[in-house]
């Protein structure tokens, strides 16, 4: 059994606003294991965001809460910590890396100083030494004139570098987990595999286990050992990455598979989901996907399944299945 | 760099001249005839002509103009017609108590609405913010002639601990600085508010918070310097304003400044005083606004002057 590195477990994140409160993130469980890459899926909307913002605990300054679940981390529960500890943790331990590179950098000072930032706090570098490691970091992430770009602004830089730097800046301490947000969807496709190819080098390098969210199945494909398909909040389905691609069983996770255009194939039209993620103000009764689902039955619109154990270390969220052996009630 | 900075100097001649003939036609504009007010009410029209040709004010205006500008390049801002002073002299006499008074309010203006400011943004909506933003609308709605004369009532004839007036020791400013930037401060106090709580939603925010920096380190260090440039515009125009001196202030607290000159040397139509004082508040605006732009630069490493 492999080990645990962060596990959630029924997490709950609301956001309370004058309309009313909406349940971003309902009751997600999610296990990260040491050094494996973890890809959530999902459409805009769906959650995911908010799992990885409440795992480093930084919904501070928008309406979110979490209500309900715990995560843990190396067997620590992130949310009785003090927010002193979670500081040790955030950066060091578990570092992030966000879907915007060209906002996610502060614009007024140097990358390298940026860099040099949490290296100094968390390792205790003095001044040289973290300046040292910057230009090194910059080097590993594949910068040309690394020692010239570590006295250069944001600005001075391409998206694509930009994000090698939020790499660099995310790998500088070493981090145990990696949380990655959407690290490629600002990219164009050429740059978007070259760091892909870098993530997975690093994580190999140095052990460390990534929690990839991304609402790019090809970058799944590529990247992930474990995939969780989450829908409007919940997890639907997750399975190792050749059983959900080879044999999916939500019909929302088939409907995006259905979706990625596949070559040598001749279509007019590509396929797609019909309609549109339900809105919190208007939730469905019942199974969440059911309105757009083409195996829909009468109980769906009634009930909300059950996530269940369906195979080997495959689980779904389907009123199809319901005569599996029950995970989790 | 050095450059742009010479460039933007010399730009500064051509403004200059054509501020001058604006300031000219808006001096004579203004009705009243300086010569009679010379000359005294119950003067002869004889008399009074006499002292229009001594002053040349009976030359065709263009003429002057001619001279008003031939005589400042070469440094003469003329005499007053009030009390035959050199202009230059009658100005710095009042230009440095004005600065010095300018420069501590802002100093403290800035300082202090820039903390309020910044604790206002980042306790929104609790009770700090409301403190904040209570004392800013305070401090733009108090007229100050009603708060320096309650400063003075408190602090020097109740308290006895400060002059009432004058300008004497360092003692001295401390009223007159408080009531002048109090305005100051509140508008720093808001515009800091409400440029920070813009800066705070930025993406690299979030990512300083997840690097583990303390929160005070992403507010002071990382969204504070981004959230300057409005604040630094604002300060910049408000110490133009105030470097025309206060003629409410210069009043309550017997202050020889610049205010009092403008509004004596106006009601006399003493017009050289005027024109040299006009010349000067433009000039001083002028050199704010470079001096702001110059520190965008330093605020912002992206804007760059070539």
């Amino acid at each position: 059994m492999a080990e645990k590195i962060l596990e959630i477990k029924n997490l709950q994140t609301h956001f309370t606003s004058d309309s009313g409160v909406v349940k971003a993130v309902d009751g997600v469980t999610i296990t990260v294991n040491k050094g494996e890459t973890v890809g959530v899926v999902g459409e805009s909307g769906c959650g995911k965001s908010v799992t990885s913002l409440s795992v480093m605990r930084l919904l501070k300054d928008t309406p979110g809460k979490i209500v309900g679940g715990t995560i843990e981390f190396e067997g620590k529960n992130l949310e009785a910590i003090s927010e002193k500890e979670m500081r040790l943790i955030r950066g060091n331990e578990i570092a992030m890396i966000f879907q915007e590179p060209m906002t996610s950098l502060n614009p007024v000072y140097k990358i390298g100083r940026q860099i040099a930032e949490a290296v100094q706090l968390h390792l205790k570098y003095d001044k040289r030494q973290a300046r040292e490691h910057a230009i090194n970091m910059l080097k590993l992430v594949g910068i040309p004139r690394a020692e010239e770009i570590v006295d250069e602004f944001p600005y001075q830089l391409s998206g694509g570098m930009r994000q090698r730097v939020m790499i660099a800046m995310a790998m500088a301490c070493k981090p145990k987990l990696l949380i990655a947000d959407e690290p490629t969807t600002a990219l164009d496709v050429t740059i978007q595999a070259q760091i892909l190819d870098l993530m997975r080098k690093l994580s190999k390098e140095g052990d460390t286990a990534i929690m990839l969210i991304t609402h790019d199945l090809g970058v799944v494909a590529e990247m992930c050992d474990r995939v969780v398909v989450m829908y409007a909040g919940k997890v639907v389905e997750e399975a190792d990455v050749f059983t959900i691609f080879e044999n999916p069983k939500h019909p929302y996770t088939e409907g995006l598979l259905y979706s990625v255009p596949k070559l040598g194939q001749k279509v007019d039209r590509l396929d797609s989901i019909p309609g549109n993620v339900p809105t919190p103000s208007n939730m469905p009764e019942g199974c969440k996907f059911a309105p757009r689902c083409p195996k829909v039955m009468d109980i769906c619109r009634q009930q909300d399944p059950d996530l269940l154990l369906i195979d080997k270390e495959h689980t779904c969220r389907c009123w199809l299945y319901q005569n599996s052996e029950v995970l989790e009630v | 760099m050095l450059k742009y900075f010479l460039k933007r100097l010399i730009g500064i001649i051509p403004i200059l001249f054509f501020v001058s003939i604006f300031i000219f036609l808006f001096v004579h504009m203004i009705p009243g005839d300086p010569a009679r007010l010379v000359a005294g009410q119950d003067a002869s029209l004889a008399d009074v002509q006499a002292v229009q040709r001594e002053l040349g004010l009976d030359k065709p205006l263009y003429t002057q103009y001619a001279e008003f500008v031939k005589n400042i390049v070469q440094g003469d801002f003329g005499l007053s017609l009030k009390t035959k002073r050199p202009v230059f002299d009658e100005i710095a006499a009042r230009f440095m108590p004005t600065f010095w008074l300018t420069f501590w309010s802002m100093i403290w203006a800035v300082l202090f609405g820039l903390v309020v400011g910044v604790f206002s943004a980042t306790k929104r909506n609790k009770w700090q913010d409301y403190l904040g933003m209570f004392g800013a609308v305070s401090g733009i709605s108090l007229p100050s002639f009603w708060l320096g004369l309650m400063l003075i009532q408190l602090f020097a004839v109740n308290l006895g601990w400060l002059p009432t007036g004058g300008m004497d020791s360092w003692k001295s400013y401390i009223l007159p600085s408080i009531t002048l930037g109090a305005g100051v401060a509140a508008v720093i106090a808001r515009f800091s508010r409400s440029s920070l709580m813009e800066v705070m939603k930025e993406d690299y925010i979030r990512t300083g918070r997840a690097k583990g920096l303390k929160e005070n380190k992403v507010v002071w260090g990382h969204a504070l310097k981004n959230s300057m440039i409005p604040v630094v515009t604002m300060a910049g125009l408000q110490f133009g304003f105030l470097l025309g001196g206060s003629i409410v202030i210069e009043t309550v607290f017997s202050w020889p400044g610049l205010g009092r000159l403008l509004i004596d040397s106006v009601s006399f139509r003493d017009y050289p005083v005027i024109q040299a004082e006009m010349l000067l508040f433009a000039l001083e605006f002028i050199l704010i606004n470079l001096f702001v732009d110059l520190l965008y630069g330093v605020l912002n490493p992206q804007i760059r002057y070539e």
